[in-house]
């Protein structure tokens, strides 16, 4: 089969309008701001060394902050600052997707846009500021006809840079609820879709390009006072904005917004809650790849209306337990915990979605490893993987106290590498999740653990506190609940993680439906 | 025209310009003649305040510079800098006519002004006006420059070493036309410069200046009779080279 007759690609290209319409408009927003702050910084700090060192050195400083973590930092700042808004004018805002995006990318823009305005200004030939002085030219003069139209070229390749960096650099901002190219990119890799991952890559790197070719086109235009060449290049900007405005002003703001974490099973639900609102004559959305920590807040807020969580991960993060209940227990306090949210704990699923500790079914037989509590005795010459959240939860502490765990060697990675690094015996045990289908394809054994050291973590639906009363959704919910054993989820992980047509989350959400719609 | 009275400028511990007095009358073209460091161009920025003096008084057209608009100033006195420093992203026409478009003259007649200095200066208008000062040799590099320092008709020329940077030919070219400007246009000229035949050839009077002093002023003839060794050692200059070159170059006759 040739490359191109892969259907992923009509499904990638369907999201094309909204990934890439929300992307330019993030891009270029932030960019604006990043400009209309640092340039005006660059022109008033030129001549005062002190300033700008401070400037240039804050600049250089949010630059080594990783760009998934600034982007992450600005939700939980974010959203201090709309609770006290909330509190002090009784107004708030969205600490969700745009605006901390916009507000992190303007941030990252500062440096190129800083240190080429500076460097730009500086660089010019002290005898031709004195010879605008000479001519009669007052300070303000000076700057707007000789000093600027000279440092243009330079500044204008820090603007270049800049926005080559926030258009790509945007692609981190899917986890904090910012639809962008990244979306491709995120669900590409939690659901072994290389074509999403590639049509994400492309596309950011295009788009990349084009808006740097125009902003070029720009400068050549100003340098050589060419208005043509000026105006075709702020007219192809407008253009792409434009271009990117049109396909969403049709959308409904009624419309149900279902959230999903950032793994394939996540993906899977929220395709299935979105099918399942939209078979009932709802609108419905689905808002992918939303960080752990975002997702909660997000549906607090009312940014998202619906998700799918695990109980055993609100109990830890959300109510700082660290004690372990049976199972009945703990989804009675947590239902009464979130209702004080007015956050509605509609039900379970069906199914556990709870971590445990896994290592090839051959090996565990050859040692004679059955528990959690075998495994201690051969521990200290094994390594564990676990994902990048595992090594700092409560869980793994309260395992570790249990068993008396001491691993020789442990390391965090990727969910979906996880599996084949334990089954090629990269690694001699991974914290993986019960309900994922690598288990079985890989031919591994969750080992059992009696001594109940991992809280039950049942999957189960929330709902945003302005949904709370909302009894259209919840009919339309309600048939899903306690259907979905854990086999189900399983086999639905499994063909999830397939690279085929037949393995995209809307695929795999259909043949879920089909499986226990009739139950 | 201008006036210096006892004026000091110090930069610093450093006395650039020392207790100077200079008088030029209206119409005459002074020479500043000294080595590096020696004040000269200082003395000369005083006048349109480029930089401000710490003692003494400077008028200009009988005014205390301080009581004048620093960039009124500027705009009333031409000003040739060293080596044109003329705008790189101005077309030759846009740098001449600079001074005018900020005085406000109307645009139309910014143009027909620059077409005036471009003949003034010798240069062929059609060809040169829409040239960048990149694409000019060095000569017509600065008789742009003189054509932007007379664009709004200033009474008063400062030349900073306007002719220090040109190959022999055109500087003498370039000075003999300017000189012949001066008188046209009954100009007052003061030009900084460190060459000693070339303060000779143009100037009527001439001033040196050494350390920030002024060790002489007055005509060729009466700084001959001065009692600065200085001086006499700068007089002596041009006519040694006169006798060097006479011996070197017998078949010539004479330079």
């Amino acid at each position: 089969m040739s490359l191109f007759a892969d259907p992923r690609w009509g499904e990638a290209l369907s999201h094309l309008a909204d990934y890439l319409g929300n992307h330019v408009r993030v891009s270029l927003a932030a960019l604006a701001l990043g400009l209309v702050v640092s340039l005006p910084l660059a022109i008033l700090t030129r001549n005062r060394p002190a300033p700008r060192a401070i400037l240039l050195a804050l600049a250089s400083i949010v630059q080594t902050v990783p760009g998934l973590a600034l982007l992450a930092l600005f939700y939980p700042l974010l959203l201090l600052a709309a609770s006290v808004t909330l509190a002090w004018f009784g107004a708030s805002f969205s600490a969700f997707g745009f605006l901390p995006a916009m507000l992190a990318l303007a941030l990252y823009s500062m440096l190129p846009v800083l240190r080429n305005g500076i460097t730009g200004l500086n660089g010019i030939d002290p005898a031709l500021i004195e010879a605008a002085k000479g001519v009669g030219m007052t300070p303000q003069q000076s700057l707007v006809m000789v000093e600027l139209p000279l440092a243009l070229p330079v500044m204008m390749a820090g603007i270049r840079t800049a926005a080559v960096w926030v258009i790509g650099t945007a692609t981190l901002s899917t986890p904090i609820g910012q639809t962008s190219l990244g979306n491709y990119i995120f669900a590409g890799l939690q659901t072994q879709n290389w074509v999403f991952v590639l049509f994400g890559c492309f596309a950011s790197a295009l788009l990349a390009l084009a808006v740097d070719q125009l902003l070029g086109l720009i400068e050549g235009g100003l340098r050589r006072r060419s208005r043509l060449r000026t105006g075709l290049g702020a007219v192809g900007i407008a253009a792409l904005v434009a271009a990117t405005l049109v396909p969403t002003m049709g959308r409904s703001s009624q419309s149900y917004v279902v959230g999903a974490k950032t793994f394939a099973e996540q993906y899977v639900l929220s395709a299935l809650l979105r099918d399942r609102l939209q078979a009932a004559g709802l609108s419905a959305t689905s808002r992918s790849g939303l960080g752990s920590s975002v997702i909660f807040e997000a549906l607090k807020a009312g940014d998202i209306d619906l998700y799918v969580d695990y109980s055993g991960t609100l109990w830890a993060n959300q109510l700082h337990r660290t004690d372990i209940k049976p199972r009945a227990e703990l989804l009675a306090e947590l239902k009464t915990a979130l209702a004080k949210e007015n956050i509605t704990l509609l039900g379970e699923l069906g199914f556990e979605n709870a971590y445990a500790l896994v290592m090839p079914k051959k090996r565990a037989e050859a040692l004679g490893i059955h528990s959690i509590a075998d495994l201690a005795a051969h521990a200290s010459t094994m390594s564990i993987a676990g994902d990048y959240e595992f090594f700092s939860r409560p869980e793994w502490a309260a395992l570790q106290k249990a068993y008396g765990l001491s691993f020789h060697a442990q390391r965090q990675m990727q969910p979906d590498f996880m599996y084949a690094a334990v089954a090629s015996g990269e690694v001699d045990a991974i914290a993986g999740y019960t309900s994922d289908g690598l288990i079985a394809k890989y031919d591994l054994v969750a080992l059992d653990d009696p001594r109940h050291a991992i809280p039950p973590y049942d999957a189960i639906l929330l709902l945003a506190p302005k949904r709370a009363g909302d009894e259209r959704l919840q009919a339309a919910l309600k048939p899903l609940l306690g259907k979905i054993d854990i086999a189900t989820m399983r086999e639905a992980n499994l063909r999830a993680s397939g690279n085929d047509a037949n393995s995209s989350p809307d695929a795999v959400a259909r043949w879920l439906w089909e499986k226990v719609g009739k139950r | 025209m201008i006036g210096y009275t006892h004026v000091t400028k110090r930069f610093g511990p450093l006395k650039a310009v020392d207790d100077v007095s200079l008088d030029i009358a209206e119409g005459e073209f002074v020479a500043i003649v000294g080595g590096s460091g020696s004040g000269k161009t200082t003395l000369l920025r005083l006048a349109n305040r480029l930089i401000e003096a710490n003692g003494g008084s400077i008028t200009v057209e009988g005014e205390d510079v301080r009581s004048v608009d620093p960039v009124a100033l500027r705009r009333r006195i031409g000003y040739v800098f060293q080596s044109g420093g003329l705008f790189p992203h101005l077309s030759v026409a846009d740098n001449i006519g600079i001074t005018p478009k900020l005085l406000g003259v109307a645009a139309a007649d910014i143009a027909a002004r620059v077409g005036e200095l471009l003949d003034l200066v010798q240069l062929d208008g059609t060809a040169h006006r829409d040239r960048l000062p990149e694409a000019l040799s060095g000569g017509q590099r600065q008789r742009v420059g003189v054509a932007r320092a007379l664009a709004a008709k200033p009474r008063i020329v400062l030349m900073d070493e306007p002719f220090g940077a040109l190959d022999p030919l055109t500087r003498d070219a370039l000075g003999d036309d300017y000189r012949s400007l001066h008188r046209k246009l009954g100009l007052t000229t003061v030009m900084i410069t460190h060459d000693m035949t070339e303060a000779i050839l143009l100037a009527d009077r001439i001033a040196v200046m050494r350390g920030g002093k002024m060790l002489a002023q007055g005509t060729p003839a009466e700084l001959s009779k001065s009692s600065e060794a200085y001086v006499l050692e700068l007089l002596r200059t041009p006519r040694r080279q006169v006798e060097r070159l006479n011996a070197l170059l017998p078949q010539s006759g004479s330079v």
